[in-house]
C-alpha cells in the first residue's frame, strides 16, 4: 500500500538503528517519551526497542485518549445513558473501559441502556435525526484529533435545528499534557520520570501544527520531534533526537513532513474556536489536575452543551487500586510491572483503560511485547 | 482511535464527502476539514473525517533522509 509499505522497511529501519548506535555516545543515557499512544502502538509492534542501543530508552506517555479519561466522566456518561429518554452514542474504545462500582458502559448497555457505537460523530447526527424522539447524547472524548469532527457535527446539529442532541465534551489538549510532565517530574511515593526529549504527536500535530511546542521546547530545554506513526518514521525522529541532545540543541523539528505543517490545520482550528474554549481546569487519569488543559462549549453553543442539558456535576472517582495505569500514564511504570498484568488483567477482562484501547501501553505490551519478553528470557535461560 | 493511515481518494460526494478505498474496503468520509480534495489524493483519515492530505513531494524527500540516514550500514554490506 502506498506511502505505507515504504515506511515499513525492515532493512532500512535496522540500518537507521546501526547510525543510532554509532551516534549515541557511549556514556550517556538517553530517555525519551513517546507522546502519543500512537507511538506506543508502533513501537511495540514493530519491536523498535530491541533495535536501539541499551542506553537509549523510550518511555510512554499519556497520549492515549481513552486512558486518561478520569472514571468520574465515565461515570456522568453511564448515568445519562441510564436516563429511559436517553440514548447515548460512543466510539467503540470506550465501551469496556472500568467505570466506579465494577461498572462500564458494555454492562449498563447489557442491563438496559440505550448505549450505540458510532463510527464517525456524523452516525450520531444520522440518528439524531431518524430517531427524533429519542435524546442522542455524542460521548465526545479524545485530543485535537477528534475535536474538528466534533464541532463539525455540533455546527451540523445547529443548521439542522436539531433539538434532540447534544455533545458531552471531555476534549483534551496536548501541550499542557506535556508541559505537565516537565513541570512536575517528581511525584511523591513513586519518584521521578526522566525525560530528555519527546518524540512528538503525528495526527495532533497535523491539526494544531508545530508551533505549540516551540514555546514548551524552549522553556523546558528540550528537544521535540514530530514523528509520524509508520516504524521508520519513530526511527529516524530517535536519530533526529540523539542528534539534537549530542549538539547541544532543544529544537521543535518536523520528522512528518509529509502530513505536518508549522500551522498545521486553519479550517480544523477555525472549527475548534468557533465551538469550544478552554475549560479553567480538568482531571486527567495519571496527571490529575491540569489548568487549562481541555475544552468546554462556548456560551453561544450552550443549548448543545449535554453537560448543561442534564446538568452533570462530575463526581471524583478512585480507580481501581491494583491498576497501574495512572502510573504507566506518567512514565514511571512499565504494563510489565503491574501485578495483575496478563494474570487478571488482559484485553478480554481489561481492569484498567490501558488495556482497553489498542493506544494503551498494556493492550500494546499484550498484543506485541510479552512475546518478545519471553523470547527474551528464553535465549538468557538459553545462554546461562 | 488515532491509529489512522493515508487512504487514498476515489471520488468526490457531494456535501463536502468522499469515496475512499484501502486495500479493497471503500468508505465514506467527510473532507469538510481540507481544502481543494481532488480524486487521488491521499488523505489522513481520522474517526471518519479527513484531517490532512499527505504531500508526495515530502514523502519523497522523508525517505531520501531515511535512506541516507542508513548509508553506513549499507557501505559495509557493500563487498
Ligand atoms: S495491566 Fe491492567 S490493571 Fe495493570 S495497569 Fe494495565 S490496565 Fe491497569
Amino acid at each position: 500500500m502506498r506511502y505505507i509499505d515504504e515506511y515499513r522497511d525492515g532493512a532500512l529501519a535496522r540500518a537507521i538503528a546501526v547510525t543510532i548506535a554509532r551516534e549515541a555516545v557511549p556514556d550517556r543515557r538517553y530517555q525519551f517519551m513517546e507522546f502519543c499512544g500512537g507511538h506506543t502502538h508502533a513501537i511495540s509492534r514493530y519491536g523498535i526497542e530491541d533495535l536501539l542501543p541499551a542506553n537509549i530508552q523510550m518511555v510512554h506517555g499519556p497520549g492515549c485518549p481513552v486512558c486518561v479519561l478520569p472514571v468520574g466522566r465515565i461515570d456522568d456518561a453511564i448515568r445519562m445513558a441510564m436516563r429511559p429518554e436517553v440514548t447515548l452514542c460512543t466510539y467503540a474504545d470506550l465501551l469496556r473501559v472500568p467505570a466506579s462500582g465494577d461498572t462500564s458502559l458494555l454492562k449498563a448497555r447489557a442491563a438496559g441502556a440505550d448505549i450505540r457505537m458510532v463510527y464517525s460523530t456524523l452516525d450520531a447526527i444520522r440518528l439524531a435525526e431518524a430517531e427524533p424522539d429519542r435524546e442522542v447524547v455524542f460521548f465526545a472524548i479524545g485530543f485535537e484529533t477528534t475535536t474538528p469532527p466534533t464541532a463539525i457535527a455540533i455546527r451540523q446539529a445547529r443548521k439542522k435545528r436539531l433539538t434532540n442532541f447534544s455533545v458531552f465534551c471531555n476534549h483534551v489538549l496536548t501541550p499542557p499534557a506535556i508541559r505537565a510532565i516537565l513541570d512536575s517530574p517528581e511525584v511523591p511515593g513513586l519518584g521521578r520520570v526522566r525525560v530528555d526529549g519527546f518524540v512528538g504527536p503525528a495526527h495532533v500535530s497535523t491539526v494544531i501544527g508545530t508551533l505549540p511546542y516551540d514555546s514548551v521546547a524552549a522553556e523546558f530545554e528540550k528537544p521535540v520531534v514530530i514523528a509520524g506513526f509508520e516504524p521508520l518514521d519513530v526511527v529516524q525522529a530517535i536519530l533526529m533526537l540523539v542528534r539534537q541532545m549530542n549538539e547541544g540543541r532543544h529544537d521543535v523539528e518536523n520528522q512528518y513532513i509529509r502530513a505536518v505543517t508549522a500551522q498545521g490545520n486553519l479550517i480544523a482550528q477555525r472549527e475548534i474556536a468557533e465551538i469550544f474554549e478552554v475549560r479553567a481546569s480538568f482531571e486527567w487519569r495519571g496527571l490529575g489536575e491540569l489548568p487549562a488543559s481541555a475544552l468546554r462549549f462556548r456560551e453561544s453553543y450552550a443549548d448543545l452543551d449535554a453537560e448543561r442539558r442534564f446538568v452533570i456535576e462530575t463526581i471524583p472517582a478512585a480507580d481501581n487500586p491494583a491498576c497501574e495505569c495512572a502510573t504507566i500514564l506518567r512514565g514511571l511504570k512499565k504494563p510489565a510491572q503491574c501485578k495483575l498484568f496478563g494474570t487478571l488483567c488482559s484485553p478480554e477482562t481489561p481492569m484498567g483503560p490501558c488495556m482497553v484501547s489498542p493506544e494503551g501501553a498494556c493492550a500494546a505490551h499484550w498484543t506485541y511485547g510479552r512475546f518478545r519478553d519471553k523470547a527474551k528470557i528464553d535465549a538468557e535461560k538459553a545462554i546461562a | 482511535m488515532c491509529l489512522a493511515i493515508p487512504i487514498r481518494v476515489e471520488q468526490l460526494l457531494p456535501d463536502d464527502m468522499a469515496r475512499v478505498t484501502l486495500g479493497g474496503v471503500s468508505k465514506i468520509v467527510s473532507t469538510a476539514l481540507v481544502e481543494a480534495v481532488r480524486v487521488g489524493d491521499y488523505l489522513i483519515i481520522h474517526v471518519g473525517y479527513a484531517l490532512a492530505r499527505l504531500d508526495p513531494d515530502e514523502a519523497e524527500r522523508t525517505l531520501a533522509l531515511m535512506r541516507e540516514a542508513a548509508v553506513p550500514e549499507m557501505e559495509e554490506c557493500r563487498p
